[in-house]
């Protein structure tokens, strides 16, 4: 309740690295704990974007809690719509609702949907859930704040297995096309997919390629080193004259031993209570350690 | 001015469109290489800072337009509607209809009256399609001059909207006085007693023909033009039935889930009385004249004549007396 306070407001905030890296704790502490409260939900891939998700909502991007819909805000799509559970951490940390909301969801009647829904949450920009389709919105976003002169920039988070979808390389092909430097691509690229590694149901490799060759700006970082992602952040903020894909290079499950790197925890599982208890103890440990 | 007396739908909303453009500065045209087709390209001279080329990618112009109506802008998202209805289908249910966005979708070359181009390109199932997902608005105008009030009502409206256009040049009907148009309100066209017949689309022209033959032989049918297929007119549909007790209707489009399917909603519900469907039956449409295409596929006026004989017999003997 402290936190959620004390992150409100407009402004970046100035949270410092130790911070972010002991938010991004929290908001995997809070996401298992909503997807154990909900009886089901995406471990592994909310896992992952943890790190991104605490270094865009407490760090990059412009927000207003109190007024969700502020005009020159920042804009998250959250492409990979099954991992919300660590974006509906990250916004009720940020005070866009009440914190113990988090228990209800996927629960009939719960602003927290199973996939991201617009119109019951406070703070999702479009709804996601279907694979392929954030990419698209993000950029009619990007597209509308620069046709209306303003400096607002719009962050979309896809799953690498979402790059099977062609309607992605239809908005890569678009961006490029229209110049839109004010919107980043980010992948969070943790090698497995719904049933398998993305290795093994679809070669994406090489990715960084493929985004390079559509006219896009590549950088391939460490998506759980929070001083390159902010950095990443920074250097598409200076890319003129075209859009930033941030490869972010991840582990499926990160920050739980027992998660990592296994398919089986991509979805629809919820740990059971030991699981739970070991999962959270291991990110305190974490949280203590500075990492 | 001189007005034409004929003129194709798409040319209306195209030439319109301009006029649109300069009302509301916040409507903007995406185009999926199409513009010639769709008429949008008077739109993209006249404003081309706010016409959007996106290529012929229209899932992705789909989620565009989704997001550009998240910053307020109103999106009119320009293709053939097969395209609209079928490639890009699930970012105008999942993104736009969910979302429940202010996203216009237009679809142009709608049934075999698109001819030529064959069946890839007729959109014969679009209606039923974007009835189906909650929040849309469905809406095929018949004549050019109710296009241009259409247009004007769908940028009123806030919403999503699926609009048919139309590639044939179609007489403009001449009214003493023509009536606004509302969405979700059909039109008595012409007063009838025998039997109504209830159209959308270039089958209004069809089902105006057809009452006219009809009345040479003493028979008194009504024509209802029902522009709008969703919300569908639930009240005039009941009054026509109860009125006449016989109902045809007449659509360019599939016999499944249209018109003939909307009304039968109403009727089964409301008002129960015989009633016959011109339209595609479950078919494709296939290449050719468009005239002969509507032979082919039955959606002439005879055919129209003759589903009204067809509903007249099944008319119960009491109520046939009773008309007379």
């Amino acid at each position: 309740m402290e936190l959620a306070k004390q992150y409100r407001g407009p402004q970046e905030l100035g949270t410092s690295l130790m911070e972010l890296r002991e938010l991004a704790c929290r908001l995997r502490q809070m996401a298992l704990q909503t997807i154990f409260d909900g009886g089901s939900g995406h471990p592994g891939g909310s896992l992952s974007a943890a790190d991104l998700v605490a270094g865009l909502y407490f760090h990059e991007l412009r927000l207003d809690p109190e007024n969700p819909h502020w005009p020159d805000r920042d804009r998250f799509i959250l492409s990979k719509g099954h991992a919300c559970p660590i974006l509906y951490a990250a916004l009720a940390l940020r005070g866009f609702f009440a914190l113990d909301l988090l228990k209800t969801l996927r629960r009939t009647g719960s602003i927290l949907q199973g996939h991201p829904d617009m119109l019951k949450t406070p703070g999702v920009e479009i709804n996601t859930g279907s694979l392929g389709l954030g990419i698209s919105s993000g950029v009619g976003m990007a597209l509308g704040l620069r046709q209306q002169g303003k400096s607002a920039r719009v962050y979309v988070l896809m799953g690498d297995g979402e790059q099977n979808e062609g309607s992605v390389w239809e908005a890569a092909m678009f961006s490029a096309h229209h110049r839109l430097d004010n919107l980043v691509g980010i992948i969070d690229c943790n090698k497995i997919q719904a049933e398998n590694f993305t290795a093994q149901i679809m070669n994406l490799e090489p990715l960084a390629d493929k985004w390079r060759s559509f006219g896009w700006h590549v950088r391939d970082i460490d998506g759980h080193d929070l001083d390159q992602i902010l950095d990443a952040f920074r250097e598409a903020r200076h890319m003129a004259g075209k859009p930033t894909c941030i490869i972010a290079h991840t582990i499926k499950g990160k920050g739980v031993s027992f998660m990592e790197n296994q398919p089986q925890w991509h979805g629809s599982a919820a740990p059971n209570a030991g699981e739970l208890a070991l999962a959270l103890a291991e990110l305190e440990a974490a949280k203590e350690g500075g990492q | 001015m001189n007005h034409p007396s004929h003129q194709s739908l798409r040319e209306a909303f195209g030439l319109h469109l301009v006029e649109v453009g300069k009302k509301h500065p916040q409507v903007l045209v995406l185009d999926a290489d199409l513009a010639g087709g769709t008429h949008t390209y008077h739109f993209r001279d006249t404003f081309p800072d706010r016409f959007i080329q996106c290529g012929v990618a229209e899932q992705n112009m789909m989620g565009v337009a989704a997001g550009l109506a998240t910053t307020g802008f109103i999106p009119l998202v320009t293709t053939f509607g097969v395209f609209a209805s079928l490639r890009a289908l699930e970012q105008a249910r999942s993104l736009i209809g969910y979302g429940n966005l202010n996203v216009k979708i237009i679809g142009a070359h709608p049934g075999v009256d698109t001819g030529p181009d064959g069946a890839s390109h007729q959109a014969i199932e679009d209606l039923s399609i974007f009835r189906a997902i909650p929040n849309y608005t469905v809406i095929s105008p018949f004549d050019a001059r109710e296009m241009e009030q259409a247009l004007d009502a769908v940028i009123q409206h806030q919403g999503p909207v699926y609009m048919r256009t139309g590639r044939s040049p179609l007489p403009i009907v001449e009214y003493f006085s023509r009536p606004s148009f509302q969405i979700g309100k059909g039109l008595v066209l012409r007063p009838g007693r025998d039997l109504a017949i209830l159209a959308t689309g270039i089958m209004v022209h069809r089902a105006l023909e057809a009452s006219d033959r009809l009345k040479t032989e003493g028979l008194e049918a009504m024509v209802v033009n029902l522009s709008t297929l969703k919300p569908i007119d639930a009240k005039l549909i009941a009054k026509c039935a109860q009125a006449t007790g016989a109902v045809v209707t007449a659509e360019d489009h599939t016999m499944y889930g249209g018109l003939g399917s909307a009304v039968a909603e109403v009727l089964a519900q409301r008002a129960p009385c015989p009633m016959e469907m011109v339209a595609i039956q479950d078919c494709f449409g296939g290449s050719g004249d468009p005239e002969e295409l509507a032979c082919q596929y039955e959606l002439t006026a005879d055919d129209i004549i003759r589903a009204g004989r067809r509903v007249l017999a099944r008319k119960p003997p009491a109520a046939r007396q009773s008309v007379h």
